[in-house]
């Protein structure tokens, strides 16, 4: 693993690496050799089942980080290429020449985050979502509870739980009374005092 | 890493960078024909168009084919998901790692376990903790029990697309058996929740193990009867024989996983190849067929039965007898996970099954990505598998590659 990396870096240069474990490995790259890299990977080391490509919502940085994960059947070791896209235009590099199975992640992560793969066989047709006319939903800014809110009708029962209320009220009922107590007890006396 | 020497061969050494080496030698030979667009003129009288599904077509989900038909043949087909999307990656983001746990069981209907063991595996992972040893034999043996339930009501699901229809009651009846076990060691008969970080919910009860003794003597007695009434049908094994064959050459390209890939022979089973839990302390073979079709598909997951039986028995026999069977955690309701991501893997019924956990340093996970292993077989894979079949015979392939519509959409 360590000289996979070194030569990784030697070829296309590693802003940032992860080592979890002995054989599994995330690595940053820029995003114009990125896909360069995946074929790198694939063609002269022998990593060639593509694992998953999945996207990270980093909204406070204004990025998506997209990983690609490779497994090597030989040596059982898995890397993973994570790049970072601007999160207003968010484009990439299609990679559906290099693996069948790679158009139908591209489409889920189309619908499901909005990023762009020009190319990308079917891209824009609906996969998960038919119909759908909001915001891609796995974005960070989507809100479900918004959502659910304004486009289905109110039902009865249907309430939010916050843990500690819940806590408090349904599991802990005797015990949370006197905690309020015991806290108003103290408040009246420090009042007294003063 | 497993053997240094594999790895060794790999390292050679080049003076010349990676572009330079790129342009000297040729790419590789797959050919992207999977990219290809047909179309077919439905106009001229020629095409018939048919939808197979959404409707639920036995054991395989809600998942529509739209397929093309010219005569009896399928000339095209394309899967369309999206009758089962609930959600459940968007839902774990607001959740606390605690609290993900009823979701993820939800992910796979038949294999509720798989989501469960992985999940706590990744969160174990990120947060540094170690599980006891009793912990790992007992993840193991609910492992194998759900792999055994999945696939012998995979088996009555794939008799009943070809007629068959006993097989499924009989199989279906012999699932239940191993649910009361589920039952009684877990309180849940489909969905259990039983592994957490950092362990399992508690100990086998007192007298278990001959409780599932006595399950397993059933389950050998149905594969006997299956053998005698499904693989000796000469109905299905006429249709079943020849068809949809996988090249050898498509696995890596549609990142086929799983039985469908050792029915070519190919051996990717992550139980021996990437050991997790206590697999490598057990003693058993790949089982690799060569056809590639249906038959040999079925016929590989019914000698992976009597696997799981086998090592049923082994786990049960090597099990420690005593010993804790969880670590304390800290306070779940505020229990902040290193930042970091990781992926694991397992070998579930279908195929390598995969979670892709990202954590930000919250209480809250940033990103969960489910690999299901159906993903891209009923994906990718069938709607090239499907072409050239008779349309009769669609719902009997579709069953054969295990398809599992709501980890494809999560």
């Amino acid at each position: 693993m360590k000289e996979l990396l070194k030569r990784l870096d030697a070829g296309f240069l590693i802003s940032r690496q992860d080592v979890r474990r002995n054989n599994l490995a995330f690595v940053t790259l820029a995003k114009n050799v990125a896909v360069q890299a995946v074929s790198y990977l694939r063609d002269y080391e022998g990593y060639r089942h593509l694992v998953i490509i999945s996207a990270v919502d980093y909204i406070e940085q204004n990025i998506f980080q997209l990983t690609y994960l490779l497994h090597n059947y030989e040596t059982h070791t898995d890397i993973g290429l994570r790049v970072e896209l601007d999160r207003d235009n968010p484009t990439m590099d299609s990679i559906h020449h290099l693996w069948a199975a790679a158009q139908v992640y591209q489409r889920e992560l189309h619908e499901m985050f909005g990023i762009d793969f020009p190319g990308s066989p079917r891209l824009h047709e609906p996969m998960i979502l038919e119909g759908w006319d909001n915001m891609p939903p796995m974005r960070k800014d989507f809100d479900t509870e918004k959502y659910s809110r304004e486009t289905y009708f109110p039902r009865e029962g249907r309430h939010t739980l916050v843990t500690k209320e819940v806590i408090e009220k349904e599991v802990n009922p005797i015990e949370t009374e006197v905690k309020y107590e015991i806290k108003r007890i103290v408040r009246d006396n420090r009042n007294h005092r003063h | 890493m497993r053997s240094s020497e594999s790895f060794a061969t790999t390292e050679i050494i080049d003076t010349k960078s990676p572009q330079q080496q790129m342009a000297q030698r040729i790419l590789s030979s797959w050919d992207p024909f999977w990219a290809e667009e047909k179309k077919f003129d439905l106009k001229s009288g020629k095409y018939l168009k048919v939808w197979q599904g959404p409707q639920h077509p036995g054991v395989t989900g809600n998942m529509a084919l739209e397929l093309t038909l010219e005569g009896d043949v399928v000339v095209d087909c394309k899967t369309h998901v999206g009758y089962l999307h609930r959600g459940f990656e968007k839902l774990m983001e607001r959740r606390k790692y605690m609290q993900c746990f009823p979701i993820v069981c939800r992910i796979c209907v038949p294999e509720p376990d798989y989501n469960e063991y992985l999940f706590a595996t990744a969160v174990e992972e990120l947060a540094h903790i170690e599980i006891p040893e009793k912990a790992a034999w007992l993840r193991a043996l609910v492992l194998e029990m759900i792999r055994i339930a999945f696939l012998t009501m995979g088996l009555g699901g794939q008799a009943g697309a070809f007629g068959l229809v006993p097989i499924g009651q009989w199989s279906v009846a012999h699932r239940d058996f191993v649910l009361d076990l589920f039952e009684e060691l877990t309180g849940g008969r489909v969905y259990h929740m039983y592994i957490l970080p950092g362990g399992v919910r508690q100990d086998m009860p007192e007298g278990f193990a001959g409780r599932v003794e006595a399950v397993l003597k059933k389950l050998e007695k149905l594969i006997s009867d299956i053998e005698r009434v499904m693989f000796n049908n000469s109905v299905f094994k006429s249709r079943a024989k020849g068809l949809g064959v996988i090249p050898k050459e498509w696995i890596e390209p549609f990142g086929i996983s799983g039985s469908n890939a050792r029915a070519v022979g190919f051996n990717n089973d992550v139980r021996k190849i990437n050991p997790y839990l206590i697999y490598d302390a057990l003693d058993f073979d790949v089982i690799l067929g060569s056809a590639s079709d249906a038959y040999e598909r079925v016929l590989l997951r019914k000698e992976e039965i009597l696997l799981s039986i086998n090592l049923i028995r082994q786990i049960l026999a090597k099990m420690p007898k005593t010993g804790p069977v969880r670590r304390k955690l800290p306070n779940p309701l505020n229990w902040r996970i290193p930042a970091g991501e990781t992926y694991v893997r397992a070998e579930s019924g279908r195929g390598e099954m995969g979670y892709y956990v990202v954590s930000d340093g919250s209480e809250y996970p940033r990103r969960v990505n489910v690999r299901g292993a159906s993903y891209t077989h009923a994906m990718a894979l069938l709607q090239h598998l499907a072409v050239g079949v008779s349309v009769a015979d669609v719902a009997g392939l579709m069953v054969s590659i295990q398809t599992c519509p709501p980890e494809i959409e999560r």
